[in-house]
């Protein structure tokens, strides 16, 4: 029964959160990693794919939930197309402020507009109890085991999708705006539909994990769980976990996600009561410390670390 | 037979600097034109007028008599026009074999959906053009670069492959901005048979710009000399070696003779 509770932490507590960010780190990662483009509309994104996700299951309750899924993800493209226009005209902080006003302007929205939340006195949205194949895997009957698996499915199909378009001519468009603009559009590469495609496919991304977030981790929420500290925490899995890598969009979320974790048990194991105010304080403190570290040693990531790290081991024992 | 390439009574102005007057130069299929000329001449500004990064304030640009003038550089380059940079513009971060298939651009179709699902079409695809790009490879003589990032390659090197990343594009007209310059002579002499070897087994009609006279009268069909702006001469090497405006174009006054030496 102990194994058992354990075993639902993990999975509510860490593997559910930690795959659901990650489809959210693929999303952002394929915008500002691979093309280039600095957003911290992430959370204005992940809001636009809950409440859709939410609107659609319950103004078509016989729609399959992961049709849904892929329903919010094409909604959120859409509104990531809007706010991409800018990028033709503006270029790094000035677009990054940009897509703060997207950030803002849609968490508003949320709030002001009633219609979005079926007028519900709280604000906030709640997920349906929905089935895949017979599985209940939203609502609050779902087990965590079922929502686990959904999750997973999903970003694995969503990884093997954003791997395949890096490698090919998309990718490689995206490379090319983001590494020198100017030969990018004398070799034939189109400015505005290459940044626009990938705000459009950045914000799909964004737009399922945020339908994710809510159908299969939070269970409900307001736009507060949408807020701009979202946007930053995903930008800091990029970051952290390496600009211009899918595998390193899994390393930041699971990064992101563990070090808080283990920052609260390890004062217990070495039997050093802290008072929870404090400990609080401490984490702050030691996950800032680790941000700039990992900016100043390794600023191409988690996955650069791995692949030297993968170098080594193969010519083990020989230094070259 | 009318020109590949036209230019057309072209002016243009940067603020009050008036760079470019009424320039005109008319290119025919198959053959190699230099434009030579002092420092700030014009020339670079003709060039990129012809590639659509500046658009002309007055004058028409016609490819293969179709009007150029406004469009886009990515709309020009589509069209079949590919030009290398005076400072090298390569993706720097990337490897020689991506920059040469970022060169196929133009060619490749594969869209989102077939993306997605790489394996069947834009995987063939992907391979059809690889096999272009090796061609290439082949032909620049860069075969052990193929994985190396450009930005850790020689001078010359990059100057190379990014020849290389503007014939991915299989242009019908290749504009070189000084394709040699800050080249030793070795390099030099590659280069220059590089650009006679695509100009005969392509057909390839190349405009370049150049400093190195040398090169420029052996290799060129045309020269147009501009200066101040303005085009002063134009004929085969011979005729321009030996017209009188060029020669004080280039040599000066005995008044500008300080002028001059600043030039180096």
């Amino acid at each position: 029964m102990i194994y058992r509770e354990a075993g639902q932490y993990w999975l509510q507590a860490v593997l559910i959160p930690f795959l659901i960010y990650s489809m959210a780190a693929i999303g952002l990662n394929l915008l500002t990693g691979y093309a280039g483009q600095l957003s911290l509309g992430t959370g204005g994104f992940m809001a636009v794919g809950g409440y859709a996700a939410f609107k659609l299951t319950t103004a078509f309750p016989w729609l399959n939930i992961v049709v849904v899924f892929a329903l919010a993800g094409v909604i959120a493209a859409l509104v990531g197309l809007v706010f991409g226009v800018p990028s033709l005209r503006i270029k790094g902080f000035y677009l990054a402020v940009a897509t703060l006003a997207a950030q803002f302007f849609l968490i508003w929205l949320f709030n002001k507009v009633a219609w979005f939340t079926n007028y519900a006195s709280s604000g906030t949205i709640t997920a349906p109890p929905r089935t895949v194949a017979g599985v209940m895997v939203t609502g609050p009957l779902a087990t965590a085991g079922a929502r686990y698996v959904a999750a997973l499915g999903l970003v694995m199909l969503g990884a093997l999708v954003a791997k395949n378009l890096v490698r090919g001519r998309i990718g490689r468009s995206w490379m090319a705006i983001r590494d020198r603009d100017i030969a990018a559009e004398i070799i034939g590469v189109r400015p505005l539909r290459t940044k626009l495609l990938a705000f459009g496919i950045s914000s799909f991304y964004c737009g399922v994990a945020g339908a994710e977030y809510v159908f299969l981790y939070l269970g409900s929420a307001e736009t507060l769980a949408f807020d701009i500290g979202l946007s930053f925490l995903v930008l800091f899995m990029v970051i952290i976990g390496g600009l211009g890598s899918i595998l390193g969009s899994f390393l930041g979320a699971a990064f992101i996600v563990l070090v808080p974790i283990f920052l609260t048990n390890v004062p217990h194991m070495l039997h050093l009561p802290l008072p929870v105010a404090l400990q609080k304080q401490i984490e702050l403190m030691v996950f800032g410390g680790l941000i700039i570290f990992f900016l100043i040693v390794e600023p191409h990531g988690l996955a650069r670390l791995w692949q030297i790290a993968k170098e080594k081991l193969r010519l083990w024992p020989f230094p070259h | 037979m009318s020109a590949l390439v036209e230019i057309r009574e072209v002016s243009k102005a940067f603020g009050g600097v008036q760079a470019v007057t009424r320039v005109s130069l008319d290119v025919t299929k198959g053959e190699i034109v230099s434009v030579i000329g002092p420092n700030g001449a014009g020339k670079t500004t003709v060039l990129n007028m012809v590639s659509g990064f500046y658009h002309p304030d007055t004058g028409r640009i016609a490819l293969e008599g179709r009007d150029v003038t406004d469009l886009a550089p990515s709309r020009i380059a589509e069209l079949g026009v590919a030009r290398t940079f005076q400072n090298i513009a390569l993706f720097r971060g990337m490897t020689v074999l991506d920059n040469l298939m970022l060169g196929r651009h133009v060619h490749m179709k594969s869209g989102v959906l077939s993306s997605f699902l790489y394996w069947g079409l834009a995987q063939k695809e992907e391979v059809r053009h690889r096999r272009r790009v090796e061609d290439i490879i082949d032909f620049l003589k860069i075969q052990d670069l193929r994985t190396r990032p450009t930005g850790s390659l020689a001078y010359g090197l990059q100057k190379r492959v990014e020849l290389g990343r503007a014939l991915a594009l299989d242009p019908k007209v290749l504009l070189l901005d000084e394709p040699m310059g800050g080249m030793n002579q070795e390099e030099k002499e590659d280069m220059a048979r590089f650009i006679l070897d695509v100009n005969e087994e392509w057909g390839t009609t190349i405009i370049l710009i150049e400093h190195d006279m040398g090169v420029v009268m052996d290799i060129s069909d045309r020269v147009a000399v501009l200066d101040m702006g303005q085009k002063i001469a134009e004929g085969t090497p011979d005729e321009v070696r030996a017209n009188p405006a060029v020669i004080k174009a280039y040599l000066g006054e005995p008044k500008a003779s300080a002028k001059e030496a600043r030039r180096g």
